[in-house]
């Protein structure tokens, strides 16, 4: 039906592996949005800050520092599941993040939402999840 | 509130700084011993780090005004320039897909700029 290409080190994964690494990406998928919108709020006390203060600003303004070190977190287990895991499957639900943060930024932040920003949101997450098939 | 076009681009370029980052840190990795000194003395590694702090500066610097929903999406420029990179320095090959992508990439950020207004 399809024809089947093997990559190097792929044949040894097995579908448990693979299922479990999908899953990890997705839960990444909203780490990612939770930092994403820990970041704004920490950046937003930021908005007169100097690019010296700003750097400082990471480490110092909590919300800022904890938005990092989640995607401090994300990164780890993000290498963790590409080792098991098809980077074609996982491209894809990785775009999810985009979809999460559209949502928080909505209901935490009150932004505006049109149709033209929801189908330009769209447009990137299947760039981003066509790149994954590009990748494998 | 809307975004100020500022915003766009400190975002933007944080984007491409951050892209040369990452090649610095997978030139630095290529490289890599299973030793102390060669971890520290490794000078791409460093810029790598350097770069990183740069981009994020940016980024934060971008984030503190303007809409989330407009901000955080215009980051997959970064996937684009990690594309370009990897086919000049380490001679990836640009797949059809890739090319696609790219373009959906290219035209969301467009029509995301648009839509702010």
């Amino acid at each position: 039906m399809s024809t089947v290409t093997i990559t190097p080190g792929a044949h040894e994964v097995d579908p448990a592996k693979r299922r479990q690494a999908a899953l990890i990406v997705a839960c990444c998928t909203l780490l990612i949005a939770v930092a994403q919108i820990l970041i704004k709020i920490g950046a937003n006390r930021l908005s007169h800050a100097g690019f010296m203060a700003t750097f400082i600003g990471i480490f110092t303004v909590p919300p800022l520092f904890a938005g990092y070190c989640l995607y401090g977190i994300f990164t780890v287990l993000f290498v963790y599941a590409l080792r098991h895991g098809e980077v074609s499957v996982l491209y894809p639900i990785i775009a999810l993040g985009y979809v999460w943060v559209a949502i928080l930024s909505s209901v935490v932040f009150h932004e505006s939402m049109n149709p033209l920003k929801i189908v330009a949101i769209a447009i990137i997450v299947a760039g981003v999840s066509v790149l994954g098939w590009g990748k494998s | 509130m809307t975004t100020p076009a500022s915003s766009i681009v400190l975002v933007l370029i944080g984007s491409v700084i951050g892209s040369v980052g990452a090649i610095f840190l997978k030139s630095g990795a290529l490289v890599l011993r299973p030793n102390l000194s060669s971890i520290v003395l490794n000078w791409r590694l460093a810029l790598g780090i350097i770069t990183y702090m740069l981009s994020s500066i940016l980024f934060v610097k971008g984030m503190s005004n303007g809409e989330l929903s407009v901000l955080f999406p215009m980051v997959s420029l970064g996937y684009i320039c990690t594309l370009a990179w990897s086919r000049l320095f380490f001679h990836e090959v640009i797949t059809k897909a890739k090319v696609m992508g790219i373009s959906l990439i290219l035209a969301g950020i467009v029509c995301l700029s648009l839509a702010n207004k």
